[in-house]
């Protein structure tokens, strides 16, 4: 096997890859606006959810997440009698975003407390009311505040999706772990591995870039 | 006589310890000018920001067009206001803020149509009519599409007004509106409220520190000093003949600063 034969299996990976990072950015984003709202709720209920949530899941692991959901959630649900058994993709999204909405939440929370009071202040002026003011006034000036960590954190999901293979997903991390156990030949192997995740992580930052510029138009308008 | 449209009934306002009104009592008729001047820390911007409920009060009662602003009838108790309450109230008062407060991520044309938009639920035709309209008025026709940080601090304290207006409020709160601007650009903001207050439609209450401005105006002068009025009048009298030690010393600061 030349290297050039490695390209299809581990270009089947990458796409994978792709397909898992794609997925769970998007949730997380999702997560990240749902939670980093949640803890800035006056009902202190929706607030007390937010901050478990983000706690747990900034404060432990992302390996033991996966294989929590993976093994034990199903063990879980056979004690109690409901089928609570994931599809590996179910369980690899599902622990990635979660993990990603996590720390995501504290940015969208900072970028929104970053907000002036004075906007909130002409915000009541005009008798908005609470909702109007985060959804028309906070949120589209703190939205381009977070951008640079929400990139950060996409290009940080990507390489975490690496931990999927443990789950026996067929990502780009498994593609190469089977080519290497078939061929021993592990330094070119990773270093086409290497290459594979800087080009994805490249091409991942150009486009949170381009979506940066997007969401801040309004601040780099010239008279 | 006329009920006033704004009374503060022996109002108590602390910021922890310190105590910024003191047992105010206040009226304004509604159409009325009145300025408030004093010496900063006097509780005039404070009077200002507890009409617009920016700020709470701690002890009596205001009321906004015969009605209590911070409190509810119930029964014959008053009951600290709710949401509702003081959202239904607030449509009667419209602010200016000294640092404009504009929104910078909408154009100079949103910042005008959005509240109308999505606080009264005027039609986006409506809203547009009443943004353009104002935006004459103002002399801002050319800017509309313009982004606020694209415009100078006057233009920007103009479109402050305007998007105010836009509410179509009965009373225009105008707190310090020309103290953040460059001394140029003071006359064009100045000259907005001028016309204003020249068709007495709207009450209107103006904190400033632009004295000529107040004495011109104004249909009443008065002189906050350690969160109560210390003296009020119609302004040839207070700035010709002012009665107390304290204003006549004010005065004489901020007309006279080099003497």
């Amino acid at each position: 096997m030349t290297w050039t034969e490695y390209l299809v299996p581990l270009g089947q990976g990458a796409w994978v890859t792709i397909q898992l990072t794609f997925w769970s950015t998007i949730f997380g984003a999702l997560l990240s606006f749902a939670a980093g709202i949640g803890k800035l709720s006056r009902n202190p209920l929706i607030k007390a959810l937010s901050i478990g949530y983000i706690e747990i899941f900034r404060g432990t692991s992302l390996l033991v997440q996966l294989f929590w959901l993976y093994f034990a959630l199903p063990l879980l649900g056979q004690a109690i009698g409901i089928d609570l058994r994931l599809p590996p993709v179910a369980a690899g999204v599902l622990a990635l975003s979660l993990n990603i909405g996590a720390y995501g939440a504290e940015v969208v929370r900072g970028a929104i407390q970053s907000v002036s009071h004075d906007q909130y202040e002409a915000a009541t002026a005009l008798n908005f009311s609470d909702r109007q003011a985060l959804w028309r006034v906070a949120l589209p000036q703190a939205i381009p505040e977070m951008m640079p960590s929400f990139g950060n954190l996409a290009v940080q999901n990507l390489k975490d999706t690496a931990l999927v293979s443990l789950i026996s997903l067929q990502d780009l991390a498994f593609k190469a772990e089977q080519i290497r156990n078939f061929t021993q030949d592990s330094t070119t192997i990773f270093t086409i591995v290497l290459a594979m995740y800087f080009g994805m992580a490249l091409v991942l930052t150009a486009m949170m870039k381009v979506l940066e510029r997007s969401v801040g138009r309004w601040r780099t308008a010239r008279s | 006589m006329t009920e006033p449209i704004i009374k503060f009934d022996n109002v108590v306002k602390r910021f922890g310890s310190l105590t910024v009104l003191d047992h105010l009592d206040f009226e304004v008729n509604p159409g009325e000018m009145v300025t408030i001047i004093g010496p900063s820390g006097s509780g005039k911007s404070t009077v200002l920001r507890i009409l617009m409920t920016l700020e709470p009060i701690q002890e009596g009662v205001v009321y906004v067009g015969g009605e209590p602003l911070w409190h509810e009838k119930k029964g014959d108790d008053f009951v600290p206001a709710s949401e509702k309450h003081l959202r239904k109230m607030r449509e009667q008062l419209g602010m200016v803020f000294q640092q404009f407060n504009l929104f910078p991520h909408m154009t100079v044309l949103r910042n005008l149509t959005e509240a109308p938009r999505q606080v009264l639920g005027l039609s986006k035709k409506d809203a547009l009519e009443r943004a353009e309209e104002l935006l004459e008025m103002v002399g801002l026709t050319d800017q509309a599409k313009k982004y606020p940080h694209q415009l100078s601090g006057g233009q920007q304290q103009r479109v402050g007004i305007a998007r105010a207006l836009a509410m179509r409020p009965k009373i225009m709160l105008f707190d310090e509106p020309t103290s953040a601007l460059d001394p140029e650009l003071v006359g064009e903001v100045l000259k907005v409220i001028r016309s204003l207050a020249d068709q007495h439609e709207l009450t209107m209450l103006l904190v400033t520190h632009e004295m000529h401005f107040a004495r011109q105006v104004s249909d009443r002068v008065c002189f906050f000093d350690k969160g109560r009025i210390e003296e009020q009048g119609p302004p040839e009298e207070l700035f010709t003949n002012p009665k107390k030690p304290r204003t006549r010393e004010f005065l004489k600061q901020v007309l006279d600063p080099d003497a």
